[in-house]
């Protein structure tokens, strides 16, 4: 079931009548689901993934999570994330989950992992970092995930998570 | 012929964080061979020397460690006589210096740019500075003339002095360090603090070290006193630096009054940091540091282009 499910608190009696309401999303044939996203982050996900969109998206906001409190989920119709679309939403969320939707069914369930070298997704904050300059690209490398520690592999300053501004 | 660590045949000297101790080890080991080696092992050898920002010690050091070994060096000593200034990228310039020499050395005023430079070219680079980040080589004569002087490389107790924020030279040897055990005494004023990442680092690593403005706090049996130059222009306010300039200045009296026994060492240029009268204090090492650069050079560029003694 990859349905977005979200079952609120029951309503004053006569409000809704069934015991156990449920607000249902059409589930998806093919797609994406990023589900235990901390609650706040699905639109800065959204944005950083920079998708052109084909199909529909569905986003739940502040969501019951026996995970996480609160949590954010999207879905994104007959669209696959990339592994550098993954490392990306690594860098925001390392926690949260993703699911690969084929023909209903949930083809590939995993977490984001971050590989050991992190290319043209982060921008270096240094500003005499030659990587700033015209003729070079970004690179860092991952020197521990939890708490996240990434070093520049040129000027080799290295940024705690929330030093990390995307490109 | 001396049998050749093939493990830096080749290799680039980039960062301090590339070598190993072993690799480490094994360059301060050979260089001891160079102490006073003038064979011609490296005739026919070009040293490619690209300095886009001035430099007189580390550029002649390096001239005088290829020409005592027979080799011979080509460049520029200011990026403004080089393409650079025609806006030439440096991948551009590496790519066609490389085919003029066998080894090439680069100083540049932007970090990382001796990264850049090594990707740009199988030819084997030497970071003689990149901004604020590296400079490896200075660290390998630190740690030789450490050698040289106290027998060793551990169970020291070491003491760096004065500008500890922006002083790339104590950066690279105090994380170098990290790899030895030894005990730290980091002194300068609250605000030329050592950064906190380097301060993680000796934490991740177990490194025992203590903080303290005041230069009289360390060990009285301290074994190093590694003194830097507090930069004016580091300063945005000319009392803050009017306060401090002066606090860390070390003479004779000063280093009787901590024992006697220490070993000074200074990346130079001098200010002053260290008067006049240690001179001919018999612990003062800071000219032996510029001796000493071309030896350990001359042991790195023999390494790098896989060129033994005879």
């Amino acid at each position: 079931m990859n349905e977005l499910t979200h079952r609120p608190e029951p309503g004053p009696p006569g409000a809704g009548g069934a015991a156990e309401p449920t607000i249902k999303v059409a589930a998806l044939r093919e797609g994406t689901v990023i589900d235990h996203l901390p609650a706040g982050t699905a639109l800065k996900v959204l944005s950083v993934l920079g998708i052109k969109f084909e199909g529909a998206v569905t986003i739940g906001l502040n969501l019951d999570s026996a995970k996480l409190g609160r949590k954010d989920i999207i879905k994104i119709e007959r669209r696959e994330v990339t592994p550098q679309e993954v490392a990306k939403i690594a860098l925001i969320s390392p926690r949260s989950s993703f699911s690969i939707i084929r023909d209903f069914q949930v083809a590939r369930k995993f977490t984001p992992t971050l590989p050991d070298t992190i290319e043209n997704l982060i921008k270096c904050p240094n500003p005499s970092c030659i990587s700033n300059s015209t003729w070079a690209l970004t690179k860092f490398n991952v020197l521990r995930t939890d708490p996240l520690r990434v070093r520049c592999y040129y000027c080799e300053r290295s940024l705690k998570k929330e030093e990390i501004e995307l490109l | 012929m001396t049998t050749l660590r093939p493990s830096l045949a080749g290799r680039d000297l980039v960062s301090m964080r590339d070598i190993s101790r072993e690799d480490l080890l094994a360059i301060l080991d050979e260089a001891v061979h160079f102490e006073d080696y003038e064979r011609p092992i490296l005739r026919g050898k070009v040293l490619g020397s690209l300095f886009f920002e001035p430099s007189t010690r580390t550029n002649l050091s390096f001239t005088s460690a290829m020409q005592r070994l027979g080799g011979s060096t080509l460049g520029f000593a200011d990026a403004k006589v080089s393409s650079t200034a025609k806006g030439e990228s440096l991948v551009d310039t590496i790519r066609v210096v490389e085919n003029y020499c066998d080894i090439v050395l680069i100083r540049h005023p932007l970090e990382g740019a001796a990264r850049l430079a090594a990707e740009s070219t199988e030819k084997p680079v030497i970071n003689a500075g990149d901004g604020t980040n590296q400079h490896p080589t200075q660290t390998l004569l630190d740690l030789y003339t450490i050698r040289q002087r106290r027998g060793r490389l551990d169970n020291l107790k070491i003491a760096f002095i004065g500008d500890l924020k922006y002083s790339r030279t104590v950066h690279s040897l105090i994380e170098t360090l990290t790899h030895f055990d030894n005990e730290l005494f980091l002194v300068s004023p609250q605000s030329l603090r050592l950064p906190r990442e380097f301060l993680e680092e000796l934490d991740a690593r177990g490194t025992v070290y203590s903080e303290d403005e005041n230069f009289f706090s360390i060990a009285p049996d301290v074994d190093i006193l590694y003194t830097t130059r507090i930069q004016q222009e580091r300063f945005p306010d000319p009392v803050e630096y009017e306060k401090v300039k002066n606090a860390y200045r070390i003479d004779r009296a000063a280093i009787e009054r901590i024992g006697g026994n220490v070993t000074v060492m200074h990346p130079l240029p001098r200010l002053n940091e260290i008067a006049r009268d240690l001179d001919d204090y018999p612990g003062s090492a800071y000219f032996d540091q510029a001796r000493n650069g071309v030896t350990v050079r001359k042991a790195v560029l023999s390494l790098l282009l896989g060129v033994g003694r005879e």
